[in-house]
């Protein structure tokens, strides 16, 4: 009997830890639930029980679409689980999720120019022309042609719909107006005077500066792009990266030398929000950056200066003004969702008419033709700003980044030349030799 | 079956830990140490492709990204356990002692160490902030001149080595101290009969009784510090112009900022192998000690 009892321990003992151990694992795995398509459902709630993983950034159009996310849950029945990251934390999380392919995520923001390529190659996106082909899942008055052409061909992979374009972005100047018409500065036009009004706003003595961009090397390459652009440069030409050409070195000076010179202390650390939160609190004359920001530092509860902001186009460089005009954000399902219909409920209800004229009205220009032909889209914001969105948007390029796979890398490298060319130091030799290694990186690309 | 069971008893009992570690432990490591022999870029249709060595040869052969992590994983390793092993000793000699309120100052000291590091990084970025933060302000306050902190290339890592100061010296001096507390009394007092300076007693009494205690703590923290990440993740990302690029951050930028899965697990089996090969070291120092 003892005998017994203890060789019943033992094995008892086994189990249990095996048992551990599987449960440990199986821990691991997502609670899926089964998805009722919508089309046959008759009852009011379609989606009732089901829940919605959403992987966002933070951006306004995620602090406007939030608030209207217990109607959308309301008439449909299902549950928005949102997670809200910032933007390089959203690539890398979405990038560990997707691989693992587990289903764990069934709607998520992507930035097209940046991730549409490699998530493509990648095989992670579900095919949107599934949905908005099919007309018993999305209804004819979403309109797939009221969409902007452009934003549509940059969610276009490979004959693939990767995404629902939602935000457009042009670079902008902002200014404090209060101080141009104080010291009698005239609204830059070119690269000269925008350097002018750099010089003659810059008072470091009493913590205030002349110009806020971004600084961090990666981070900035975007913005840069304009100046790039500006100046007869590009970031790639005839399938080679050209940034060492006189073009490209002369707008890499260019931007170096407006925040060596003018710009705050600790430049080489800042990213927008940064730089926004300097202008915010009045300690900068001007900022220059995407015109979808424009709320960090004209709201109330962000900025103590918020009636002060003017807006101006981007000034023209040496060939003229070329601005970046770009889709910065869509909307995706992944390959991997197992509830990929009750996904596209919420991609069509975030992208509908009504919403994206709700989204746009409150800050986020969009890419519907609708919304930018209602008044209802436009009305609150400031005149100045829709008129210089307009504008750039006539004259704009339609990225704001080198178009490779491994957009990160690039931008990184580039960003080691904006590093250079704002401390001031060996501009050229960094330049020739980072571009060395974007064309190797290139040509690793297309082996 | 029980039989069995009962015959094998010694293996059996065991096998549930011996699982766990070869699932959990033994396999990540062997998982990696094959990816570091392939190229992939995390895509499940295009497989890993075997390249061999070539990772390697690439990281030590011509990467200056690499060799500069290296140092600075280093630098910032000794720079910090220097900081911490010299002040936690002096706090530990300070608690040593018996005072009004000395209860209260230990817990208080251990508020750095069980903060959330994350939170430790977002409060010191603020600290840090050349224009509006609390550093500037201080200095400011003692008529020194404003630094850059973690916006200048020269001065970020430093500033780094600083905060990790802050969170850790606490340990330091809580196991310095347990150390202290566990010796015997009657040498200090014969040195105190035979009329030995403090100073003599510290050097020739305390110092080599403590050394043992003293090395432990050195170990369990070097191990620490050099894994160091999610400060310098959050403060600076390894930012400006990656002067606080350690092994660790580089790793991970190769991994998921560029999506080379193979570059950047063979980088983190040569960083194994340095965390090892320390280790080995430190520990043969401290036996070498004793002896």
């Amino acid at each position: 009997m003892k005998r017994f009892h203890r060789s019943f321990v033992a094995g008892l003992t086994v189990i249990m830890a095996a048992g551990l151990v599987l449960s440990g694992c199986a821990g691991k795995t997502p609670e899926t639930k089964p998805t009722t398509p919508a089309a046959e459902t008759t009852t009011k709630k379609p989606f009732e029980g089901v829940t919605l993983r959403f992987l966002a950034s933070q951006h306004p159009w995620t602090d406007t679409i939030k608030k209207d996310i217990a109607a959308f849950e309301e008439k449909t029945g299902m549950k928005v689980a949102m997670e809200v990251l910032a933007e390089g934390n959203l690539t890398q999380k979405l990038t560990v999720e997707l691989t693992a392919g587990t289903g764990t995520v069934d709607v998520f923001m992507q930035r097209p120019l940046q991730e549409a390529k490699q998530f493509e190659k990648n095989g992670w996106y579900a095919d949107l022309n599934a949905f908005v082909k099919d007309a018993k899942k999305t209804p004819a008055d979403w309109d797939i042609n009221d969409f902007h052409k452009g934003p549509m061909a940059v969610e276009t992979v490979n004959g693939h719909l990767v995404g629902i374009p939602l935000v457009t972005e042009q670079e902008i100047i902002y200014y404090r107006k209060d101080l141009f018409q104080a010291k009698g500065i005239k609204v830059p036009t070119t690269m000269a005077e925008l350097e002018d009004a750099a010089k003659k706003l810059h008072d470091p003595s009493k913590d205030f500066y002349g110009i806020v961009m971004r600084g961090q090397g990666n981070p900035a390459v975007t913005q840069f792009s304009s100046f790039l652009y500006s100046m007869g440069g590009d970031f790639v030409k005839d399938n080679k990266f050209v940034m060492d050409s006189p073009e490209a070195l002369k707008a890499l000076k260019t931007y170096g030398d407006l925040l060596g010179k003018y710009g705050p202390p600790g430049v080489l650390n800042m990213h927008w929000q940064q730089a926004s939160a300097l202008m915010a609190q009045g300690k900068a004359g001007m900022w220059v950056d995407a015109n979808s920001l424009y709320l960090n530092v004209t709201a109330p509860d962000k900025s103590q200066v918020g009636d002060k902001i003017g807006f101006a186009m981007f000034p023209a460089g040496d060939k003229g003004v070329a601005p970046y005009s770009i889709t910065s954000w869509g909307i995706s399902i992944p390959k991997s969702s197992k509830q990929q219909d009750a996904a596209w409920e919420f991609v069509k209800w975030a992208s509908s008419k009504e919403m994206v004229l709700k989204t746009q009205a409150a800050g986020n220009p969009s890419a519907r033709t609708s919304a930018w032909n209602n008044p209802e889209g436009t009305k609150s914001w400031p005149a100045e700003w829709v008129e210089v969105a307009k504008k750039s948007g006539e004259v704009g390029k339609p990225s704001d980044r080198p178009l490779v796979i491994n957009v990160g890398k690039a931008r990184d490298l580039i960003g080691e030349m904006i590093t250079a060319a704002i401390n001031g130091k060996d501009l050229e030799a960094v330049a020739k030799d980072r571009n060395v290694k974007l064309n190797e990186l290139l040509a690793e690309e297309n082996k | 079956m029980s039989r069995w069971i009962e015959k094998h008893l010694k293996w059996v009992f065991p096998a549930p830990a011996v699982i766990f570690i070869l699932l959990m432990m033994a396999f990540p490591i062997i998982y990696t140490a094959w990816i570091s022999l392939t190229e992939w870029s995390m895509s499940a249709v295009t497989p890993a492709k075997f390249v061999g060595l070539k990772n390697y040869i690439n990281l030590l052969g011509h990467d200056h990204r690499f060799w500069m992590s290296v140092w600075r994983t280093f630098y910032f390793t000794g720079l910090a356990l220097l900081g911490e092993t010299i002040i936690g000793l002096g706090l530990a000699m300070m608690l040593n002692r018996d005072f009004p309120g000395k209860n209260l100052l230990k817990t208080l000291f251990l508020l750095p160490m069980v903060a959330t590091p994350v939170a430790i990084g977002m409060v010191w970025l603020l600290m840090f902030e050349p224009t509006i933060g609390y550093m500037n302000h201080f200095l400011k306050a003692l008529h020194l001149p404003p630094q850059l902190w973690l916006a200048s290339e020269a001065s970020a890592l430093p500033s780094l080595v600083l905060v990790d100061v802050w969170q850790w010296t606490p340990m330091m001096a809580l196991i310095i101290l347990a150390g202290l507390v566990s010796m015997p009394s009657d040498p200090f007092e014969a040195a105190e009969v035979d009329g030995a300076t403090p100073w003599q007693v510290f050097w020739k009494i305390t110092m080599p009784m403590l050394r043992p205690t003293l090395g432990t703590a050195v170990i369990l923290r070097s191990i620490d510090a050099l894994k160091t990440f999610d400060i310098m993740y959050s403060m600076t990302q390894g930012g400006p112009n990656y002067s606080t690029e350690t092994l660790n951050l580089y790793g991970y930028s190769l991994g998921f900022g560029y999506f080379q899965m193979g570059a950047a697990s063979s980088l983190l089996m040569i960083f194994f192998a340095i965390v090892m090969g320390i280790v080995i070291f430190l520990n043969w120092a401290r036996k070498g000690a004793l002896a």
